[in-house]
């Protein structure tokens, strides 16, 4: 079967299932095994130069872009069709909201990369996943942008119906689904390739970061009421009549003392 | 009323000769790795001066601490919980590592290593981050010791504020003092509340402050949300670290690292009971001046019986209870008034507090260069200006300071009539509202600071919510990865697992 192997097949059909195993097995076992490396691996500390402007563009241009590829690839076509939006309408959205918020990714990128490379604190102190994912990310904004010119050439939405459909068949199991895509232009092959690329490269870089800032939100807004955060070593908490009536009247003690240790 | 403990620190800065001894067994101890060569846990500042990052007494520049906003609420001064996160990309109040230094070391090796040459050699330094070389030292952990450096630069100084401060810059007129530093293990810490992760907390048993190494992301929003700077992010490790108030050594009854070795005898450490509930009004008090009077409403009197029985039902352990009556931080910050929170406008409630200097006057006064009043210097005409203690101790209230410059002062008359005339005087200490007997105990305490006076610190009870068995034989403390049996429950690659009884988070 291995004579028959041919590159669609290979991104299309194999690296999807590939990649997202990569993501999902890898990211649990990181997050368990090793929590402590579990990080942003912020450098603002060492150079505040550049960092500002180029984090910021492209830290909203990419979630942007990230979402856009999220919703605009796996919303079921049917959807589409039964609250009426057109598919020429859904893809211009794309090319208008993409199209800025991958620019903005790619000069914020861009300032990254360049501060990455050439400021020698950050160079020094960067490992080499930090650099290659750096790198990869801002090939797949530039590729990204230019598949942008063939989209432009059909803006029927035909075409992009069909990496909707495609995508959403890898998820259904649908392993054939390959082979609807063996005549599409090679740049989206490409962009479509090191997407996988990154993909399962996420679970061993500093990318994993994004699980927790899409998390930090949750936690820190609905997951805590207060600002402070207390720890207990106690196997089980105080009566609650010593935290909710305290305000209103003054506490009789319900609790037996605890008992006093030797001295 | 719900009553905690929590272990204070009192320095006595009366005595404190600036050595530095406390800042250097720290960092050996706990910051000689790769990415916090620059942090000191502890470091002592020569004041007047801009301090160590510089000029991190300046919130209106690093927006760290809290504010009370106009419809009267308490909030990080960073800003709410969403501005806090609409900044995690890039942090505008986050300090370079500029403003701290940038930590070096020198070509040591160049010095044996170096061919014959006309000159001696020399040993370079060189950046501890880049390792490339580093032609002109700007900055250190200590830049302005002993007033080093021009005064235009020192006299930004934010506690000169409302004083002029130009005729400090006369020789004839120059002060200085040291003020050791270290994290003040805050009642309401600006630090946790500011970290999106929740990996900062405060421990319910003894209110240490620390970060789960483990939770930790590195958004740095505590590093600027601390007023004190006390938070240091290793950019190594990508977490952020800070004074851990050595809790191994306190949990087994042992004074900090700092405290042990302060040859001065300044560091008192002992218990504080305090009431969790009245934190957040306390902290949210409307006027500036009200904060130190608001943080001494909401500790607790270990005398009380009510307190006690309520110490009790919430299950702080008998002895915990006796150190707190016993406790020189008790005595020093509430019966005697003597000592104070280190700018408590910044709405922390911190918990490690300053026994004001008395500047070196008796020969002065005795010249007659100093006024006198009721045979005793006049604390007003000292060579430090109270309005500039006032401005760092109790948000500019010069009352609370000066009493307690002249208790200093009177403790020191008093012993001076009784040891060298046999004179005891119960009218000198009756000026200052104390009686001859407290004042013996203040001397006792703060002059003789024996080893068992300057810290009373109970043992951690460990061995009532943990399984010694499962500790025996375990990790002790690594970095990274060494000791950690995961996160779940379970274990995800097998193997038996021996919980660790970790802290959970309180509601």
């Amino acid at each position: 079967m291995f004579a028959n192997l041919d590159i669609d097949f290979i991104i299309f059909g194999i690296m999807p299932y590939a990649a997202l195993t990569i993501l999902v097995v890898g990211s649990i076992a990181r997050y368990e095994r090793d929590p402590f490396t579990w990080k942003s691996s912020s450098s603002q500390l060492l150079r505040r130069k550049q960092l500002i402007w180029g984090s910021i563009l492209f830290h909203v241009g990419i979630i942007t872009v990230f979402f856009g590829h999220l919703i605009g690839l796996f919303t079921p076509v049917w959807v589409l069709d039964a609250i009426g939006v057109p598919y020429w309408f859904k893809q211009w959205m794309a090319v208008l909201i993409g199209g800025p918020a991958g620019i903005a990714a790619l000069i914020g990128g861009t300032m990254l990369l360049h501060r990455r490379l050439f400021d020698s604190r950050i160079r020094t102190t960067s490992s080499w996943p930090d650099i290659i994912i750096m790198v990869l990310i801002w090939w797949q904004l530039v590729i990204g942008l230019l598949t942008i010119t063939q989209t432009l050439q059909h803006m029927d939405g035909g075409e992009m119906v069909r990496f909707m459909n495609w995508s959403q068949s890898v998820m259904t199991w649908n392993i054939n689904a390959w082979t609807t895509m063996v005549d599409v232009h090679w740049l989206y092959r490409l962009h479509i390739a090191l997407g996988l690329v990154i993909t399962a490269l996420f679970p061993f870089t500093r990318l994993v970061h994004m699980i927790s800032g899409f998390a930090a939100p949750f936690r820190y807004l609905l997951g805590r009421t207060g600002y402070q955060v207390v720890r207990s070593r106690r196997r089980a908490p105080l009566p609650k009549t010593t935290v909710a009536t305290a305000k209103v009247a003054p506490k009789t003690p319900t609790a037996p003392p605890a008992a006093a240790p030797a001295e | 009323m719900r009553v905690r403990a929590q272990i204070g620190m009192v320095l006595n800065l009366d005595k404190c000769i600036g050595c530095h001894t406390c800042s250097v067994t720290c960092k050996n101890v706990w910051t000689t790795r790769e990415g916090v060569e620059y942090a000191w846990f502890n470091n002592v500042e020569t004041k007047p001066g801009t301090g160590y990052p510089t000029d991190w007494e300046n919130q209106a520049r690093w927006n760290g601490g809290w504010e009370r906003t106009k419809a009267g609420k308490l909030q990080p001064k960073q800003g709410s919980k969403w501005r806090i996160l609409s900044n995690i990309f890039a942090n505008p109040d986050l300090p370079e590592i500029d403003d701290y230094y940038e930590p070096f070391d020198f070509d040591h090796d160049h010095l044996k290593s170096a061919p014959e040459m006309e000159a001696f050699p020399t040993a370079r330094p060189y950046s501890k981050i880049t390792g490339e070389r580093i032609e002109k030292i700007e900055k250190g952990p200590n830049w302005e010791e002993i007033l080093g450096g021009e005064f235009a630069k020192r006299s930004e100084d934010y506690n000169f504020e409302g004083i002029q401060k130009e005729i400090y810059g006369e020789y004839e007129n120059t002060f200085m003092m040291y003020l050791p530093r270290l994290c003040e293990h805050c009642l309401n810490p600006a630090c946790a509340a500011a970290c999106p992760s929740g990996a900062i907390y405060k421990r319910e048993e003894d209110g240490i402050v620390l970060i789960d190494q483990e939770k930790c992301r590195g958004w740095r929003m505590c590093v600027s949300g601390c007023p004190y700077k006390k938070i240091y992010y290793n950019w190594s490790s990508g977490k952020s670290e800070k004074c851990t108030l050595c809790y191994p050594r306190i949990e087994s009854g042992n004074p900090t690292v700092c405290s042990e070795t302060c040859v001065g005898r300044i560091r008192y450490l002992g218990v504080m009971l305090y009431d969790a509930d009245k934190i957040e009004a306390a902290a949210n008090t409307e006027e500036e001046m009200d904060l130190y009077d608001a943080q001494l409403g909401v500790f607790l009197d270990p005398n009380d019986p009510v307190v006690i029985e309520t110490a009790r039902a919430d299950g702080i352990p008998e002895d915990w209870i006796k150190a707190a009556r016993e406790s020189p931080i008790w005595k020093m910050a509430m019966e005697w008034k003597v000592a104070f929170p280190l700018h408590p406008e910044y709405r922390t409630l911190p918990m490690v507090w300053y026994i004001p200097p008395l500047s070196p006057i008796q020969n002065a006064a005795e010249a007659g260069k100093i006024g006198m009043e009721n045979d005793m210097p006049k604390v007003d005409d000292l060579r430090i200006p109270v309005k500039y203690l006032a401005n760092m101790l109790t948000a500019g209230d010069e009352p609370p300071v000066v009493n307690a410059l002249e208790r200093m002062m009177a403790m020191r008359s008093y012993m001076r009539s009784k040891t060298v005339d046999g004179v005891i005087d119960e009218g000198i200490a009756a000026r200052v509202g104390l009686s001859g007997r407290v004042i013996e105990d203040m001397y006792k305490i703060m002059a003789l600071a024996d080893y068992e006076d300057r810290f009373v610190i109970p043992t951690t009870h460990r061995e009532q919510v943990e399984e010694a068995y499962d500790l025996k034989g375990g990790c002790g403390f690594t970095d990274g990865n060494g000791c950690s049996s995961g996160t779940s429950k379970a274990s995800l690659f097998g193997g038996a697992r021996k919980p660790l009884k970790m802290p959970s988070e309180v509601q």
